[in-house]
């Protein structure tokens, strides 16, 4: 059971990459608030209706955003020609796999949370009230992007045209995730917040069944 | 050749009469009179559609687990022809609506889902003019699949939680649906005919990859001479 120790030492790795640089986590912010900014533009983000698509916006802005940032995940090794390393390195190659769906996980989570703050205020939804369940639904979103998006990302870094590959092979696969999370968001941000569990069920379903996949199918993600 | 084309010409026998079934066998319905007759196709294509993507789940299970071209050829093909099906319910779902529901589209769960499904395999296809080296576009574009057809029943899982105007599964639906017996007959014959089909046509077209693979074979031999 040398899994878990592996996992967590590649994760190391993981986010020491990238908290010496923080390359990844800023550009994502900038980008989803360039989105966030951009979509102001559309329509009328302080009236009573914002309310109703606001949850949707964020979440296509997450959506885009993750399938920016999980562009290197994969791409980066290959480059610098570490993936031989990474797997003579570990036992199970699912090691490298749960590191990295951890470190996209956490990525995620923290570029959304520190958003979350500038949104609501620029889109004038109160979210103190629902804030731990907003946290609830973020991770369980952002983990089943992370889970899809690893493992895609490691198809498209194989590929040509990948940086425009990994968002055609991902977002369609996501689309459930967005469903779920908007309609769950937008009950919490309404006048009377209430907590859709189906929604909350079925994020965590997708979760699992993807991380199922992976532990199945990773490996093979990962032949030379 | 005389024997694919015997194949062939029946194939379509049973097209055209499931055609003529659900034009003058089957009763016409209470509400949407004639327009309902357009379900024996629509509904029957999509079923067909369907099968081919679990055909081509299981030649991706099979390749990853066996690694024999022959498998990949498979899922290629019959992603194709699922494709093409899906395509022709995307066609009719739309013919059928303007007059029924007063709109082409509606973006409801059902409707939505098969337009992502059909994106999802357009994107397996896409993947694999990306991948040069065989091997390795086999190898991936299975697996791919295997994420996709896993994706299906989660993205039409929507269905059951958020709010659709498509009619409810009027086949195995639960209580309360259900088709007049005449109707469930011809129903099922189309459906018999549009498996037929697309069974030929998955067929037609592994052989076609096959024949494709084995000149990309000659021609690497003639190269390396």
């Amino acid at each position: 059971m040398s899994l878990l120790p592996n996992a967590a030492v590649l994760l190391g790795k993981e986010l020491r990459t990238e908290f010496r640089s923080r390359e990844l986590l800023t550009t994502t912010v900038v980008f989803i608030l360039i989105v966030i900014v951009l979509f102001s533009f559309t329509f009328d983000p302080t009236s009573d209706e914002s309310r109703r698509f606001a949850p949707g916006l964020l979440w296509l802005a997450f959506l885009f955003a993750s399938s920016l940032m999980l562009q290197p995940c994969f791409l980066r090794e290959q480059q610098n020609d570490t993936l031989s390393a990474l797997r003579l390195s570990v036992s199970d190659p699912f090691a490298i796999f749960l590191a990295k769906v951890a470190a996209n996980t956490l990525f995620l989570l923290l570029t959304e949370l520190l958003l979350l703050p500038i949104f609501a205020v620029m889109y004038n939804v109160p979210i103190t009230r629902v804030l731990h369940w907003l946290v609830l639904v973020f991770f369980l979103a952002s983990l089943g992007i992370s889970t899809a998006g690893t493992a895609l990302s490691a198809i498209s870094a194989q590929a040509r045209m990948r940086e425009l590959l990994l968002p055609l092979l991902m977002l369609p696969l996501l689309t459930p995730i967005l469903v779920a999370s908007t309609e769950v968001t937008k009950r919490l941000f309404e006048r009377e917040p209430a907590v859709q569990w189906t929604g909350i069920g079925f994020l965590a379903v997708f979760d699992v069944v993807f991380l199922t996949a992976l532990w199945l199918f990773g490996e093979y993600l990962l032949e030379e | 050749m005389w024997k694919r084309a015997m194949i062939g010409a029946f194939v379509l026998f049973l097209v055209g009469a499931s055609a003529y079934a659900s034009f003058y066998i089957a009763p016409e319905e209470k509400t949407m009179h004639v327009l309902q007759r357009i379900f024996y196709f629509h509904a029957a294509a999509a079923w067909a559609g369907m099968t081919a993507f679990f055909v081509c789940f299981v030649a991706n299970l099979l390749y990853v687990w066996r690694r024999d071209e022959k498998w990949d050829s498979l899922g290629v093909s019959s992603a194709e022809v699922g494709l093409a099906f899906i395509t022709v319910v995307l066609i009719t779902g739309p013919i059928w609506a303007k007059p029924a529901w007063g709109i082409y589209w509606t973006w409801d769960a059902r409707l939505t889902s098969t337009f992502v499904l059909w994106l999802l395999y357009i994107s397996y296809l896409l993947l694999r003019t990306l991948i040069e080296e065989t091997d390795r576009r086999a190898l991936l574009s299975a697996l791919f699949g295997i994420f996709a057809f896993i994706d299906v029943p989660i993205v039409f899982g929507a269905i059951r939680w958020w709010r659709t105007q498509h009619p409810a599964p009027v086949i195995m639906g639960g209580p309360g649906s259900g088709l007049e017996p005449t109707m469930l007959k011809v129903f099922f014959f189309s459906v018999l005919a549009m498996h037929a089909l697309m069974v030929f046509l998955i067929a037609e077209r592994y052989r076609l990859e096959k024949l494709r693979t084995d000149i990309e074979l000659l021609r690497r031999e003639a190269e390396a001479i």
